[in-house]
């Protein structure tokens, strides 16, 4: 199963390099997309059926806005020149990779293997669900006992709406049309 | 944004409805089986935005449209949270989301204390704000192109 896994996250950091090169903005776009339906086969392949279902259609709505933005645009990436400038911003990017490679290294040889868990919190949680009565774990998790993040999660949206309302509404409402 | 072409409206117009019912079914049996509020509220999102891309805008009637939802969003969030509060009352000020609905017999479509009454709301909510920023997209792109 790894090898499938492995398989797939090198698809998806292919279909990310390619994005970033394209010169065509909608392959650009459906070259993303590798990575978003890459990840649902990840969680799939990791027993995750409720992400993996949350992934799926969220990738399909934001492919479609962003083509739809793409064809109410335009299709050509504007090209900048290289300059001095760049190759500094360049030289800054490569040390705080490996900089924080090096740190990442350091920091995850103390954790245990991936896939081994010892906390005793996701205990506690696999009890807990099953005292909700949900069927589904996962779902018992959410609304239950993590309720309040899920209340964020909601209220983040709210809020995303509210802004999108704010930026792209250019006329007010007229009061006729409120009646 | 135009329309497409007769195709496409009829098999929009056969397809719509039995997304927006697989949405419904995943966000009732959210507790059941995978899936739950955010994901159903999604696919029913996701049925309103075939209709609007297969038949364009129609703009009054979007127009009217996106009063609604933000009407239904704004509810729903508020109903969450006054889900939240009773149970703080109820439990005697203790826990704020506290389950205060009596507890079924596992794996019926009524159980699970009130899981299934808060994915019906954050269901509502999240389908009421895709479909928000869909329609916003659409109207107001014609809006400034005028």
């Amino acid at each position: 199963m790894e090898i499938y896994l492995i398989i797939m996250l090198v698809l998806m950091i292919l279909g990310s390099f390619y994005s970033l090169n394209a010169r065509d903005l909608l392959s650009a776009v459906i070259s993303y997309g590798v990575v978003g339906f890459g990840l649902v086969i990840c969680f799939l392949l990791l027993q995750a059926p409720d992400l993996a279902l949350v992934q799926v259609v969220v990738e399909i709505i934001t492919l479609i806005i962003m083509i739809a933005v793409i064809k109410n645009t335009t299709k050509e990436e504007i090209q900048t020149k290289f300059s001095p400038q760049s190759l500094v911003y360049l030289i800054v990017t490569i040390i705080f990779t490996l900089l924080f490679l090096f740190i990442f290294e350091r920091m995850t040889g103390t954790l245990s293997r991936f896939g081994d868990h010892l906390t005793r919190m996701s205990t506690a949680y696999i009890y807990g669900a099953s005292e909700t009565h949900s069927a589904n774990l996962v779902t018992g998790v959410i609304f239950d006992f993590r309720a309040y993040d899920t209340l964020g999660e909601a209220t983040v949206l709210f809020t995303a709406v509210i802004g999108v309302l704010t930026v792209l509404r250019i006329k007010g409402k007229k009061k006729e049309e409120q009646e | 944004m135009k329309g497409m072409s007769l195709i496409v409206q009829k098999i929009a117009q056969i397809i719509a409805p039995v997304i927006f019912l697989f949405g419904i079914y995943i966000v009732v049996h959210g507790h059941l089986t995978p899936g739950g509020g955010f994901a159903g509220g999604v696919i029913m999102a996701g049925s309103f935005i075939l209709q609007i891309l297969a038949y364009g805008q129609i703009l009054p009637r979007l127009r009217r449209e996106e009063g609604g939802l933000e009407f239904l969003e704004s509810a729903a969030i508020l109903g969450f949270l006054v889900l939240a509060g009773i149970g703080l009352l109820i439990s005697g000020s203790v826990v704020f989301f506290a389950d205060f609905v009596n507890k079924g017999a596992i794996g019926k479509v009524l159980s699970a204390g009130f899981v299934p009454i808060e994915n019906v709301v954050v269901g509502a909510e999240v389908c009421a704000a895709i479909s928000t920023i869909f329609i916003a997209l659409a109207v107001f792109n014609d809006e400034v192109s005028k």
